[in-house]
Parts: C-alpha cells; sequence; structure tokens
C-alpha cells in the first residue's frame, strides 16, 4: 500500500518533470535539428504564448483555445523574427546565437516597458485528486497528456504529411532539395514558425501554472538547452529519449533535496553526458545505425 | 645574453599578424591616449575618477572574452559564471581574514586562481568531449544561470563560509577593498587616484601580454583552430590543449574583473551572474569588434560609456537600445562597429582614389 503510492508520487513526479523537459525543450530542438540555429529567444516566444493566451482566456476564450491561440501568436512572431533577422544569417550559424540573444534582450525589456513588471494570471484548473494520503494537481496529468500528445503529432507530421518530407529532404541536403523544386526558404521559415509555436505553446500550457513576469522564459532556458543539448539533433530520437532519462534524475534529486538540487543535478549530467556522447543521445544511435 | 635575446624576442611579439596596430605611429597614437588617461584625473573630479575605474573594471572580462571568441573562435556565454565566482571567493577570503599584511591582495590572486580552475575544469569536459561553438555556449550560459539561482537562496545564517554570510538574493557586502601594505599605515584603494593608476597600470600591462600572446605559437594556433580545427589538427596540434588554454586565460581575466569589481563597490550579487549581466559581455565585444584586442579595448568602453548614459536618462530603455545594436552590429558590421566604420571609410577612400 505504501510502496504502491510511494511508486505512484515518483511516477508523478517523473511525468511532471518529463512534461516540461519535453514541452520546453521541443521547441528549441525542431530549430536547432532542422536549421542547426540556437535560438536564444525561446524563452522570449514561450513568454510570448503565456502572455497571448493568458490575455485571450480573460478576454473569455476557453483555455484550450486560449492556449492554441497562445502557440499561433508565437509562431508568426517566430516566421516575421526569421524573415528580418535569422535569413541573412545562415551561413553564419555562431551569429545566430548572438542575434536572437539581442532579440531576447529587446523583448524582456520591450514587454517590461509596455506591459509593467507583471501580468494577472489565471488560476489552475481542474483543481486536485487525492491518493493515498497526497494530494495531486489534475492540470499536471493534463500536462504529462499533451507533452506526449505534442511528440505523437510532431512525429505524424514529419512522417506523415508532405511538408514533414520537404522538411526531412531540406535538412538532409538543401542543396539538391532545392534543385528538385523545393522552396527551401519557405520551409526554413515554416520551421522556425513551428518551433517557435512550440515554444509559445509550452508557454501556454504552463501559463496557468506560474507568475506571468517579463523574464519568465528565462526559467524555462535551462531545462530546455540541457535536453537539447543531452539529446542532440533529432527530436524523436534524442529529445524524447533525453527528457526521460533527465525527468528520472530531476524527479529523484528535487524529491530528495529540492528544486534547486534538481537543477543542478541536470547540469552535472549534462557535463558528464557531453564528455562520454558530444553528439548527443540521437547522435549515438544514429552512428551506430549507420 | 640569451635571457636579453629572448625578452627582446618577447618584446617582438608586440606587434604581429594577429593584432592591428604597428609601426611607431601606432605606438605614438598609444603613447598620447596612455598620457591622456594618465592626466585625465587632474581635470575630473573624484566622482568621475571612481566611475572610470568601474569601466576599467569590465575591460579585462571583454579582453578575455575577445580571447575565447574573437581569437579562439568558441563562443563562451558564461564568462559571467567566472566573474561571480571570483567575486564572491574574494568577499569570503578577504572577510575571514582581513585587510592587514596584504592579505586582500593574497586573496584576489587566490580568487583569481579559484576562477581558472573552475575553468579548467569546466572546460576539459567541453573541449576534450570536443563540442563545438553552438554547445559550448548553451553549457556556458546554463552555468552561469544556474550559479545565479544557487547563489540567490543562499539566504539565511545556515549558509554562511567562516564569518562571511552569503546572504542570498540581497548579495554580500562589507568586504574591504584592496589594501596594500606599506611602512607607516597601508594604502587602501578606495575608488579614487590609487585605484585609477593601479587598475590602469594592470589593464595597460594585460593587454600588451595579451598582444603578445596571440601572436605568439600559441595566439597563432588558436587562430588556426577558430579559421579550420580540422586543418590544425591535421597539422599535428591537439586543438583541445589550445582551445582550454586560451578559455582559462580568457576566463581568469573574468575573474580578474569580478575580483575588482567587488572590491570597487564592496558587494556582489547573484544577478551579477544572470541572464543580463551574462549578455552584456557579449554586446560590448560583440559590437567593439571582437576579432581584435585593440578594437575590444575601445569598442567596450564606449558601449559602456554610453549604456551608462541611457541608464542615467531614460534607465528602462537602455537594454532594449542594447539589443537592438547587438542586433543591428551582427547583421551589418559583424567585424564590429570599429571596423566597420575603418572598412566603410577605406572604401571610401579607394572609391575616390579611383576616381
Amino acid at each position: 500500500m505504501d510502496i504502491f503510492n510511494l511508486i505512484f508520487s515518483f511516477l508523478y513526479q517523473f511525468g511532471d518533470a518529463f512534461a516540461f523537459l519535453v514541452l520546453s525543450a521541443c521547441g528549441l530542438a525542431v530549430i536547432f535539428g532542422m536549421m542547426g540555429v540556437i535560438n536564444l529567444a525561446h524563452g522570449e516566444f514561450i513568454m510570448c504564448g503565456a502572455y497571448v493566451s493568458t490575455s485571450a482566456a480573460h478576454a473569455g476564450l476557453p483555455l484550450p483555445l486560449a492556449i492554441i491561440a497562445g502557440a499561433v501568436a508565437a509562431g508568426i512572431a517566430g516566421m516575421i523574427v526569421e524573415l528580418a533577422v535569422i535569413r541573412p544569417l545562415y551561413q553564419r550559424p555562431l551569429d545566430t546565437i548572438v542575434a536572437t540573444w539581442g532579440i531576447s534582450m529587446i523583448v524582456t525589456q520591450g514587454t517590461l516597458i509596455v506591459l509593467g513588471p507583471s501580468m494577472q494570471g489565471v488560476g489552475t484548473p481542474f483543481g486536485s485528486f487525492t491518493l493515498g494520503g497526497y494530494s495531486y494537481s489534475v492540470y499536471r496529468v493534463i500536462l504529462m497528456i499533451a507533452a506526449v500528445g505534442t511528440l505523437v503529432l510532431l512525429w505524424l507530421m514529419f512522417t506523415r504529411t508532405r511538408f514533414g518530407l520537404l522538411s526531412r529532404a531540406t535538412i538532409q541536403v538543401p542543396h539538391v532539395a532545392e534543385a528538385m523544386g523545393v522552396n527551401t526558404n519557405l520551409i526554413y521559415s515554416l520551421t522556425f514558425g513551428l518551433g517557435a509555436g512550440l515554444a509559445g505553446l509550452a508557454g501556454g500550457l504552463y501559463a496557468p501554472t506560474m507568475t506571468l513576469v517579463p523574464t519568465m522564459g528565462a526559467s524555462f532556458m535551462v531545462e530546455a538547452f540541457v535536453t537539447v543539448v543531452v539529446g542532440g539533433a533529432d527530436i524523436f530520437l534524442g529529445t524524447a529519449p533525453a527528457a526521460a532519462i533527465l525527468g528520472i534524475i530531476k524527479a529523484a534529486l528535487t524529491g530528495w533535496q529540492g528544486q534547486l538540487a534538481g537543477q543542478i543535478g541536470l547540469l552535472i549530467a549534462v557535463i558528464i553526458v557531453i564528455r562520454i556522447l558530444p553528439r548527443g543521445i540521437s547522435g549515438k544511435i544514429l552512428k551506430e545505425r549507420a | 645574453m640569451a635571457d636579453h635575446s629572448r625578452l627582446r624576442a618577447a618584446l617582438r611579439l608586440i606587434e604581429g599578424p594577429q593584432t592591428i596596430g604597428r609601426g611607431p605611429k601606432f605606438w605614438m597614437g598609444f603613447a598620447i591616449v596612455l598620457a591622456g588617461a594618465c592626466a585625465y584625473p587632474m581635470f575630473a573630479d573624484s566622482y568621475d575618477v571612481g566611475n572610470n575605474v568601474y569601466f576599467f573594471n569590465w575591460l579585462f572580462m571583454a579582453m578575455g572574452l575577445s580571447l575565447i571568441w574573437g581569437y579562439g573562435g568558441s563562443l563562451s556565454f558564461g564568462q559571467t559564471a567566472f566573474f561571480g565566482v571570483a567575486g564572491y571567493c574574494y568577499g569570503v577570503l578577504t572577510i575571514n581574514l582581513g585587510d592587514a599584511y596584504g592579505l586582500t591582495l593574497l586573496s584576489t590572486l587566490i580568487a583569481v586562481g579559484f576562477s581558472a580552475l573552475f575553468a579548467a575544469v569546466l572546460g576539459y569536459f567541453l573541449f576534450f568531449g570536443r563540442i563545438n561553438g553552438v554547445f559550448l555556449g548553451i553549457v556556458s550560459l546554463s552555468v552561469t544561470l544556474v550559479l545565479e539561482r544557487f547563489m540567490a537562496q543562499t539566504a539565511g545564517p545556515q549558509w554562511a563560509i567562516g564569518s562571511a554570510r552569503l546572504n542570498g538574493f540581497n548579495g554580500m557586502g562589507g568586504m574591504p577593498s584592496l589594501t596594500i601594505p606599506w611602512p607607516g599605515g597601508s594604502i587602501v584603494l578606495f575608488p579614487d587616484l590609487p585605484l585609477y593608476y593601479l587598475t590602469l597600470a594592470l589593464l595597460v600591462v594585460i593587454y600588451l601580454a595579451l598582444r603578445m600572446l596571440v601572436n605568439s605559437r600559441f595566439g597563432n594556433v588558436l587562430v588556426a583552430i577558430r579559421e579550420n580545427p580540422q586543418r590544425a589538427e591535421m597539422l599535428g596540434y591537439d586543438i583541445r590543449k589550445f582551445q582550454l588554454g586560451g578559455f582559462v586565460i580568457g576566463s581568469a581575466l573574468a575573474g580578474l574583473s569580478g575580483v575588482l569589481y567587488t572590491s570597487w563597490g564592496n558587494y556582489i550579487t547573484p544577478a551579477s551572474m544572470g541572464m543580463t549581466a551574462a549578455a552584456l559581455p557579449i554586446v560590448w565585444v560583440a559590437v567593439g569588434g571582437r576579432g581584435d584586442l585593440t578594437t575590444t579595448l575601445v569598442g567596450t568602453l564606449a558601449v559602456l560609456i554610453v549604456f551608462q548614459r541611457l541608464t542615467i536618462h531614460g534607465s528602462q530603455y537602455a537594454l532594449v537600445v542594447m539589443g537592438i545594436l547587438l542586433v543591428v552590429t551582427v547583421l551589418v558590421a559583424p567585424r564590429g562597429i570599429v571596423m566597420g566604420v575603418a572598412d566603410a571609410s577605406s572604401r571610401l577612400i579607394r572609391r575616390k582614389d579611383t576616381r
């Protein structure tokens, strides 16, 4: 009985950590995996999604629709950024990091100036359920389902749709894809929009559980980076297993020593993983397959 | 005699292929600027002098980043981690040891050494794991963000090292300034004339030493790695060792900045390792021109002064302007503003010549 409770509690902690890692990282991973660009404004797209979905919810939109609105808004913002700043820099990947960092500074401070230091949130919906003396939030369970659902949808998108086919062709050999008549610029633009939209989705989903401040994006950054570094360039072979492994580490350390220990543990895990698997889990898997 | 010629050989490295500026004209200009800097306190009040020391404090970190990023080609976003580690280390040591007998100077050495050691450990994992540029940036940024969060939660009496309280989010204060023991009363270096000249001297020495370093064999290999890591490796260099070496030197300079800043203001906060703080060195070095020590120095100083003016007149817009400056520089003048202006003007002159 007690054992069952403990196991369930750990599974809940693990699922929570896994959902957070997957949702915060998949937007970053899509952009990095497809384009080799590390988007340092990732946190700001998350913030954008959170702000838009919260405002939409305040305006009376039901929460699921509000979250989708946040994702779409972030996606459109992403495509604008891609067009204006990223496109001229494709030949200089290191400079895209610096440029997106500049965007991140502008957006964070701009939001602070325009919208003030914080925004009224919407409370966490659905209340909680109790099991064996512990109480668990229903919404957190929904987040876990959303994380898995997002992965499944992404997989379907990349393997079953025309966009998925063209985008995979574009990553493999851009020049050949272009010669075959693929509009690679459009693909890059859509991919960046997709990544930003996924970040917005994460922001919208987590908005009811967090305080909305202009710097909230930074609280996703460490987890997102760490997952992408451990995972490597592939979303399905990399990000998902990395999130699972890191989720176990984080849940165990958080349960034992608290939130910060979980984060420090993640960072140390990453530094060690880098030494052993420089190209992440997916690099290792793909190399063995080849 | 052998020593003598070796010294001369080292001095010859002060100008070379990796640094712009050579010949009597450049050094004449250098001497004039230096003389101006030495004479400056005569024309300024003590607040301005102290404020200038504040600017100088950051230049060490900027030059270190120029070495790592501009010369070595490895983009480190986490220089503030070493800044903060050394600053806290100095604080803890001096609060416990006191400022007598030159112990603050010893603490400075230990703090800089500690940040170099930290860089060496981190760098070992990164470079010997053969991490490429992008991941290096992410991991170093994560390190500084996690350090910030760690220091921010160290409030309460249980977080103390000896008699030094870490004080969490509010940061640590009350450590003594740098003090030089002197017969007949030691000299406390408050942000005023003596500290100004000491920092200026340190700046000149390190600038010249770095010039020699990047023109030496070590620096040439570092540049070769930036240009093409595979080729450098095929030529027989263990690029990991060179990258690690550059990283440790640059990070020790960030640590030196941290110590000087901590002793200048007698305080250090976790925010000095946060996202905004970490972005600023990147802005200075990228905008100034990372590829050369001199442009980094000039550009950083200019950006710092502009940033402070902006903060005074429209505090909240300062960071927005910095962000825009960074994006525009990367898009329009990737080699930095100093080189961008030089290129544009030389193009203009050449066009006139051909006409």
